[in-house]
């Protein structure tokens, strides 16, 4: 094992704003986005990629994908864009996707949250108009252990349907 | 939880991630998809000296028609083969599995290659590769195609060697006019592992009789293995409930699982039975079969 602490170089735009930083290859992509960049509104529930707390997008090919940030290094983001729960909405204007969980009552401690929003997000993206099963199956890889399931799929169904009316970009 | 210290290496050619390979050799691991590997470092279950990653290599992410197969490059994402429309077309049994693997952000990351790599006896890609007849394309100083069936060897082993990387899977496309084909999974609760996976692919011919029939499971043994037996039982026959329960009985009869919380050996071996003959039944069904 390499005793000596080595550093990488990477720079990652995230929410829009250039980073450039020097991180430990170990360091995985959570810790990055909540303690190096401070921006804790992405969450580490299980640590073993099961509950989709920490989810972010990630820019691939000119598509954004969800992944869990936690089975990810920073290292392998240097040089793409990420999208995380503190660049959805536009200032005091939420995002159709989180007003949609305010007005459903999606959450009740609100840990999950964040990362709901952002596998909604990532799904909506690629189906704009998802059936309730696929709701229900794109946001399997997140869990509510206050099992508010009904409203989280409720939402995400209201919201898809606001975004096709008012015609609005799924990703901000 | 935190992985141990590690070199990083991002190559930006196959070539130099071969000398890389070549260089470190047993203290290196080679990064696709990451979904397997960074949880078992995590875990401190793997702790490489240096990690390879394949992800700025270009053009590895291909599904292409070569006429009569489909080559599949190793960074493709199990989300890329849900979503083509070229594997929904000619290998729609790929597609059936890929959205059955884990969930959205998994199969966003992980690739069909990494996992053929990581040979864990529970996932999906060993049976249906096998059953589909792939070959996978495997690069050291020289390149080498080993078919599915010749490459699992055990829980997590397959016979890549020290120095080599999986570059290409090439899968035939079944031929006939009425080919049938599923994968299906039971598992105990959303985005698990399989308690037992059947890969059905089936061809009929004219006179409705069993022309050939492949079929493999997983997570039922220590990797995942094609059921010849139950194959020969099938060959030529018409396809009739009773030829079906035969198929399955010999399919499920090699298994050999274990007990954990999924369920004990002998429920498992029941459910193998059971999973087999559902999958016949669809994959004959797809073939037009009327049962």
């Amino acid at each position: 094992m390499p005793e000596e602490k080595i550093v990488k170089k990477i720079s990652v735009q995230v929410n829009g704003t250039a980073y450039a930083s020097e991180v430990e290859p170990r360091l995985l992509l959570v810790q990055y986005v909540r303690e190096t960049l401070g921006l804790t509104g992405t969450h580490v529930g299980c640590d073993t990629t099961n509950c989709g707390a920490c989810t972010i997008l990630m820019e691939s090919g000119g598509e954004w994908k969800a992944v869990k940030s936690c089975t990810l290094f920073a290292v392998q983001a240097d040089g793409r864009k990420l999208l995380t729960i503190e660049g959805v909405a536009r200032g005091d204007e939420l995002h159709p996707v989180q007003n949609a969980f305010w007005e459903n009552h999606a959450l009740q401690c609100g840990y999950c949250t964040p990362g709901m929003v952002m596998a909604s997000l990532g799904l909506l993206a690629r189906n704009g108009s998802p059936t309730e099963e696929e709701v229900r199956k794109g946001l399997s890889g997140n869990l509510c252990r206050c099992t508010g399931y009904q409203n989280i799929v409720k939402a995400v169904l209201s919201a898809s349907k606001d975004i096709k009316e008012k015609r609005l970009p799924v990703i901000p | 939880m935190n992985p141990r210290r590690f070199q990083y290496h991002s190559p930006r050619t196959l070539g130099d991630a071969l000398v890389m390979l070549e260089k470190y050799g047993e203290e290196a691991k080679v990064l696709a998809g990451g979904q397997s590997l960074i949880p078992m470092m995590k875990l401190r279950l793997l702790q490489p000296e240096h990690v390879i990653d394949l992800n700025n290599i270009p053009d590895l992410s291909y599904i292409e028609d070569r006429r009569g197969s489909i080559a599949i490059g190793a960074l493709a994402r199990h989300s890329d083969l849900e979503r083509s429309p070229l594997i929904r077309e000619k290998l729609p049994i790929i597609g059936e599995a890929a959205e059955q693997i884990a969930d959205q952000q998994v199969r966003n990351l992980g690739t069909m290659a990494g996992s053929a790599c990581h040979a864990d006896p529970a996932a999906d890609w060993p049976a249906v590769l096998q059953a589909l007849d792939a070959s996978f394309v495997v690069r050291g100083k020289d390149e080498r195609v080993v078919p599915a069936t010749q490459f699992f060897r055990g829980p997590f082993d397959t016979v890549v060697r020290q120095g080599e990387i999986m570059t290409e899977i090439d899968v035939p496309v079944p031929q006939g006019d009425r080919v049938g084909q599923t994968y299906l999974k039971f598992e105990r609760r959303a985005g698990d592992f399989a308690t037992v996976g059947v890969a059905a692919v089936v061809c009929v011919d004219g006179d409705g009789a069993i022309a050939s029939g492949a079929l493999a499971l997983s997570a039922v043994a220590p990797a995942a293995y094609r059921a010849t037996d139950a194959e020969k039982i099938m060959e030529g026959k018409k396809p009739t409930q009773r030829l079906i329960e035969e198929a399955a009985s010999a399919a499920a009869a090699p298994s050999s699982p274990a007990s954990d919380l999924r369920g004990s050996a002998e429920y498992k071996k029941e459910m193998a039975r059971v999973f087999v003959r559902r999958a016949l039944k669809t994959a004959l069904e797809r073939a037009g079969v009327k049962l």
